[in-house]
This record gives structure tokens, C-alpha cells and sequence, in this order.
């Protein structure tokens, strides 16, 4: 229940990422974004970033599988890596923010700006909402609570996180990317 | 016949103060009351949204009248368009919704019932939100689908459009919730035997309606974003005076937009799908036809949304695909049309207030859709678009289609709700006010239309007919809200009056019947084992029972 409940949040998810996304293409075509994204953003630092965020659903999946085989030691243990993780590419993401103002770019300077900072800045909210109830799920492990086999809880939040990290790479993929390919 | 026990319901929901009266309509998670808390918003707004029409038709009922000023009038409009459809229609039919489909599957709860309570407080309170721009300094003004630049902080620099775009936002999540609470009790709460071929088609409608709503709403939120944000943050995804766009807010408006008129209408079909079986006492004509043409309705309602913007010059090859596509999706509704007729066909019929509203709806909503098959051809759209014409086949559909099915609902499962039976005699004087009203207000608009008048100006010039034509269709809409009075006064009267002593007083054919009326809170002790799909008929004649 759990589960398809998850499932169906994320494919209307998905598609308001959608949304945004054909909304930054659409801006991407119409506007100078080559030149901008040439000159302001950094795809090896930000490929470091989604490297760890990737890194971040392997190790959920491997709190998830230790949940399965009951070992919940070392699902507390990848939970905390999971979270440490999401907080790092939150880290990244907030230094990228903080050197691009530096850069005077803004949401309200340029379509780059209002495009970039909706896209990456919605999406980073998706990552702290995951890490919050990743906090909920550690301090609840913590307590003893969800630690059964049949407990649904860790597995539906998997989707979740595993969604977050999907989109990023499909973000990745718009914003950094694609001025190499095109 | 064999009963089942049903598991009772989740054990730690939270305890609803049932001797503090405010306390528990705040606190309750049970679907029930929740259902009523939708239908009482929707009945709310309603007046509100009525009330705003009826402005509008004072204004308009002679030429160059001054009662209401321009900009009063822009916010008037707006605010009878966003009301009705997102604070009236959405919470009337996902009221009935969370209300019934526990019932008619068998179940004592929603799957997830503090999700519900959650859904309903958001939407209530983002409808509160968006009457609170008009002591903020002015409501939206810039029609209901809010076009970019005029959204835009220059043209409209009162805060209403804020409050719109966050009113809807938090709409938006509540039905997006309750979509996704809705589809997950469907495919996991059915009681034993009931298999999805099986299922009452009010719940198969409410099944594909919640996909629609969960693909449909994402797109309307992400352009609410952005125009808050443009708003707010001076971001430039729609004021074109610095590279945005206005095509996008379109695009994204109507791909929202039209899968919702379809999520307005497909809860209705479901409506009149129950309504049509009961009172013509013989099984829908077609059942797998219905439920099929919903699913293609459905999938089809996704690639029409152009056909609002064939005047914005996307070109001819783009026109024709949506003009071609929206033509398409007339036929599986043509389908059904066709299910309902064979299904009255050689039945017992009983012309109660439900079932008129029924059959006029077969009649209004068949007006309003060849209407709809005109604008889809791109030269008739170009000549009538932003006419009165488009006004008059909206309402031809919203009205002869989804809110004539909440008033079939209302006399169907009044009974069901309260104990108490609406009186039918004030009930046929309400169906024949109402019924005559509106199309004494909507019929005309088609001429006015194909005069010229264009929609949202707040008023005109003493041409040949104009006057006329307007002042009968002011006439109808207060024959309208005389309609609604009566509706009122016969809600107040019978909830004052006797609670009545048969507990199927339609001779009904689905489970929902079987719990008792008004249920209790945990809706069944037990269930009957589903061997059709029509559980109740099924007990009620054992010795003719069906077999599908």
C-alpha cells in the first residue's frame, strides 16, 4: 500500500519535473544559454556532485538490503553514509549557488537565471525533503521502531530517494551536458 | 448468500471528539466526514460563485450600464471562474468520491485516512486563501486561465494574482493527495471478489479520474511556481517585455487544463453510469464499453490541450493535429452517450429528480458537445474564440455535464448520507427552474456569440439584439438562483424532518446500500462475497441472480 502510494507520488513528480525542465529547454533555445552556461558553471565539480548523489542510492540500497537480511546494524550504518552524502551534494549545491551570485547571476537578472535557479533550486528542495525523512527514518531505527522484516517503511522512502537522484541526473543532463553534445 | 467479516478499521487512527461538535469536524480522519466537509465547501463556494454570476448578470442585463466598474468586473469574472471550477466542482466531486468509494467496494476506510483529512484542510484553506485577496487589495483579474503577460506584475500589480497562484498550489497538492489516496484504496481495499471488472463504474470513473489528476495537476503547479516566482522573485519565465514567455504559461495552463475539464466530467459520467441503472431498474447497457471509452478518454485528454490555442498561431501542421485529435475524443464519449440510452431502453423507468437531471444532462451535455466538435475545427474556433459562444458551450458542459450530475448525486444519495429523503416535489420545481433557467441564460449566449459580443468585457453597446438577447439571459440566471433557493430550503426542511424507514429507498443495485443509512462509523460489520457486479441486487434476488 505504502509502496504504490510512493510510486504514484513520484510519477506526478516526474512530471512536474517535466515541466521544468521543457521549461528551461524551451528558455535554452529561445534565450543565449551556450554562452552563459559556458562561462558560469563548472561541469566537473558539479559531476563530482552527482557522482556522490549517485553514490548516495547505492548506499541506501545497501541499507535497504541489510534491512531485508535483518541486519539492522548496518542499515543504521548506510543510512547515516545516505544522509551524509545528500547533505554534501546539498553542500555543493549551495557553493555553485553562492559563487554564481558572486558571478551576478541571478533568478531575476536573466531567462539563465530564472530557468537555472527553478530547476536545480526545486530540486534541491526534493533533496532536503528526502533528507528530512531520512533523519525521521534513522532517529525511528534509532528507537528500535520499523526494524522487521515486514516493515514497508524503509523500502518506500528507497523510492523516493532513488527518484531524487534520477532526476538529478536527467537535470545533470540538461544543464551541463547538453551545450557539449549540441 | 455467504457474508465476509471485514478487518476493523486501522487501530491508532486518532480519536475523533465525538462529543465536542468543532473539535471533531476538525479532527475527524473518517471518510465520511470528510466527504461531507468537501460537499459543505462545495456548497459554500457554490453560493459564493453564484452570487459572483449573478453580478455579472445584473451588469450585463441592460447596455452601457455602470453598476459594475471594469476592474470590479475583471475580479468578479475571475473569481467566478476559479471559484466554481476549483472550489466547487473539484471539491463537489471528490467529496462524493472519498465518500462513496469505501462504501461501493466494501471497505471501512480510505487507505489512507489522515492523508484525506490533510487533503481536505489544504484545499478548504487555499479556497480562504484566494477570497483573501480581496481584503489584501484586490482579488485576481485576469480570467480564470490567467493568461501570461497579463498575470504579470505590471499589468495586474494588485497581490490577488499571488493569492490565486497560491490558492490553486495548495488545491493542486490536495487533489493531487487525493488522487493518490483514491487510486491505492481502489486497487488495495476491494472486498473478496470484487475484481476490477467487477467494480461499480462511479468507482472505475474514480479510478481513471485520479490518474488524470496525478499526470494533469504537476504541469498547472510547475506554472504556478514560475509565475509566483515571477511575481515574487522577478524571475522571467512569462513577462515578455524581458524574453519570457507567453506561449509557455499557455502550454502549461492547458496541459492542465483540459485533461481537468475531463477530470470535471468523468466523476459525472460515473454519477449518471449508477443513476441511469437504479431508476431504469436494469444493468448498464455496455459495461465493459464504459469503462473502456473512460480509459480512452482518458489517454485522450492529453493531447487535445492545442485546441484552446488556435489563435496563437502555432502554425497549420500543429492546428490540424489537435483539431484531428480533439475531434477523436468525441467519439468514446459519444459511446457512452449510447450506453445510457441502452440502458433506459425497455426499463423500468422512474422519472425522479435524479434521474432527470440525468436525462437532461444526456440532452444539455450532447448541445455543449457539438459545440465542443465545432471549435475543434480551426476556422469556426478562429471566428468564435473569446465570444460569447465559447461561454455559452463551457457552460452547456460544466453545468449540463458535471454539476447536473452532483444534483443527480445529491437526490440519489441523500438517503444515504443523512436518513432523510429530499422531497421530490420540491425537488421537481428545483430541476424545472433550474433546467429552464439555464438554458434560458446559456442557449442565448450561442447567438450572442456568433453576434460578436466578446466574452469578459464588462459591458456593450445598445446594438440590435444585444439588450434583448442579454436581459432574457440575465432572466435566466435569476431563474437560476431561484433554483438554488428552493435546493436549499428543501436541504433544510428535510434535515429537519423525519428520518426515513426504508433503508433502500431506490431499490438499489450497489454495495454502498448495504451499510446502513447514514452508515456508521466503521461502515460494514460485514460484507456479502462479490459474485457480480451488482453485490446488492445479487442479495436482495437470490434466485435471479447475475452472472458477470
Amino acid at each position: 500500500m505504502n509502496r504504490l502510494m510512493m510510486k504514484l507520488t513520484i510519477g506526478s513528480e516526474a512530471i512536474f519535473f517535466l515541466c521544468l525542465i521543457v521549461a528551461y529547454l524551451y528558455f535554452w533555445r529561445s534565450g543565449n544559454f551556450q554562452r552563459e552556461v559556458a562561462e558560469h558553471l563548472s561541469i566537473k565539480s558539479a559531476g563530482i556532485f552527482t557522482a556522490i548523489l549517485l553514490f548516495s542510492s547505492f548506499s541506501f540500497w545497501q541499507a535497504e538490503r541489510n534491512h531485508a537480511s535483518e541486519n539492522y546494524k548496518a542499515t543504521k550504518l548506510w543510512l547515516i553514509v545516505t544522509i551524509i552524502l545528500g547533505v554534501i551534494f546539498l553542500l555543493g549545491q549551495g557553493h555553485e549557488y553562492y559563487k554564481l551570485i558572486q558571478e551576478n547571476i541571478l533568478i531575476s537578472k536573466s531567462e539563465f537565471g530564472s530557468s537555472f535557479y527553478t530547476l536545480t533550486g526545486f530540486h534541491g528542495l526534493h533533496v532536503l525533503i528526502g533528507l528530512i525523512i531520512l533523519l525521521i527514518v534513522l532517529a525511528l531505527t534509532m528507537q528500535g521502531y520499523l526494524l522487521n522484516k515486514n516493515s514497508s517503511a524503509i523500502k518506500t522512502v528507497g523510492i523516493y530517494w532513488h527518484f531524487v537522484d534520477a532526476v538529478w541526473v536527467f537535470v545533470f543532463a540538461t544543464i551541463y551536458v547538453l551545450p557539449y553534445i549540441l | 448468500m455467504k457474508a465476509i467479516l471485514l478487518d476493523s478499521i486501522e487501530q491508532d487512527l486518532p480519536v475523533a471528539h465525538r462529543d465536542r461538535k468543532i473539535l471533531y469536524w476538525l479532527s475527524t480522519v473518517d471518510h465520511k466526514a470528510i466527504g461531507k466537509l468537501y460537499l459543505l465547501t462545495a456548497l459554500l463556494f457554490f453560493v459564493i460563485g453564484g452570487a459572483e454570476a449573478l453580478l455579472m448578470r445584473t451588469q450585463l442585463a441592460v447596455a452601457s450600464n455602470h453598476l459594475l466598474q471594469p476592474e470590479a468586473y475583471d475580479q468578479i469574472f475571475t473569481m467566478h471562474g476559479v471559484t466554481m471550477i476549483f472550489f466547487v466542482m473539484m471539491p463537489a466531486l471528490l467529496g462524493l468520491t472519498v465518500y462513496f468509494t469505501p462504501l461501493m467496494i466494501g471497505a471501512n476506510e480510505m487507505a489512507f485516512p489522515r492523508l484525506n483529512a490533510f487533503s481536505f484542510w489544504i484545499t478548504f484553506f487555499g479556497g480562504l486563501l484566494l477570497y483573501f485577496s480581496f481584503a489584501a487589495g484586490g482579488a485576481p483579474d485576469a480570467g480564470w486561465f490567467n493568461y501570461a503577460p497579463l498575470n504579470e506584475e505590471h499589468y495586474s500589480n494588485s497581490p490577488g494574482i499571488n493569492y490565486y497562484a497560491i490558492g490553486l498550489l495548495l488545491g493542486g497538492i490536495g487533489s493531487v493527495t487525493t488522487a493518490i489516496n483514491i487510486i491505492v484504496t481502489i486497487m488495495k481495499l476491494r472486498v473478496k471478489g470484487m475484481s476490477l471488472k467487477r467494480l461499480p463504474l462511479f468507482v472505475w470513473m474514480a479510478l481513471v479520474n485520479s490518474f488524470l489528476i496525478i499526470a494533469a495537476m504537476p504541469s498547472l503547479n510547475a506554472a504556478l511556481s514560475m509565475l509566483l516566482l515571477d511575481r515574487v522573485m522577478e524571475a522571467h519565465f512569462f513577462n515578455t517585455n524581458a524574453g519570457g514567455s507567453a506561449l509557455l504559461w499557455q502550454h502549461l495552463f492547458w496541459m492542465f487544463g483540459h485533461p481537468e475539464v475531463y477530470i470535471l466530467i468523468l466523476p459525472a459520467f460515473g454519477i449518471y453510469s449508477e443513476v441511469f441503472q437504479v431508476f431504469s431498474q436494469k444493468k448498464i447497457f455496455g459495461y465493459v464499453f464504459v469503462a473502456a471509452s473512460t480509459v480512452a478518454i482518458g489517454l485522450l485528454s492529453f493531447g487535445v490541450w492545442v485546441h484552446h490555442m488556435f489563435a496563437a498561431g502555432l502554425g497549420n501542421t500543429v492546428n490540424s493535429f489537435f483539431a484531428a485529435a480533439s475531434m477523436l475524443i468525441g467519439i468514446p464519449t459519444g459511446v457512452k452517450i449510447f450506453n445510457w440510452i441502452g440502458t433506459m431502453y425497455g426499463g423500468k423507468i422512474r422519472l425522479t429528480t435524479s434521474m432527470m437531471f440525468a436525462v437532461a444532462f444526456l440532452i444539455e451535455f450532447t448541445i455543449g458537445g457539438l459545440s465542443g466538435i465545432g471549435f475543434s475545427i480551426v476556422p469556426i474556433d478562429w471566428q468564435l474564440t473569446d465570444s460569447y459562444f465559447v461561454v455559452a458551450h463551457l457552460h452547456y458542459v460544466f453545468i449540463g455535464g458535471s454539476l447536473f450530475s452532483v444534483f443527480a448525486a445529491l437526490f440519489y444519495w441523500f438517503p444515504k448520507i443523512t436518513g432523510r429523503q429530499l422531497s421530490e416535489r420540491l425537488g421537481k420545481w428545483f430541476f424545472w427552474l433550474f433546467v429552464i433557467g439555464f438554458n434560458l441564460t446559456f442557449f442565448l449566449q450561442h447567438f450572442l456569440g456568433l453576434m460578436g459580443m466578446p466574452r469578459r468585457v464588462y459591458t456593450y453597446q445598445d446594438i440590435p439584439y444585444y439588450t434583448l438577447l442579454n436581459l432574457l439571459s440575465s432572466a435566466g440566471a435569476y431563474l437560476m438562483g431561484a433554483a438554488v433557493i428552493v435546493l436549499l430550503y428543501n436541504i433544510y426542511r428535510t434535515l429537519k424532518g423525519e428520518v426515513m424507514k426504508d433503508q433502500d429507498p431506490w431499490n438499489a443495485f450497489t454495495l454502498e446500500w448495504y451499510a446502513d443509512a447514514p452508515p456508521g462509523e466503521r461502515n460494514f460489520v460485514d460484507v456479502p462475497v462479490v459474485t457480480s457486479r451488482r453485490p446488492f441486487y445479487d442479495l436482495k434476488n437470490p434466485h435471479d441472480r447475475d452472472y458477470d
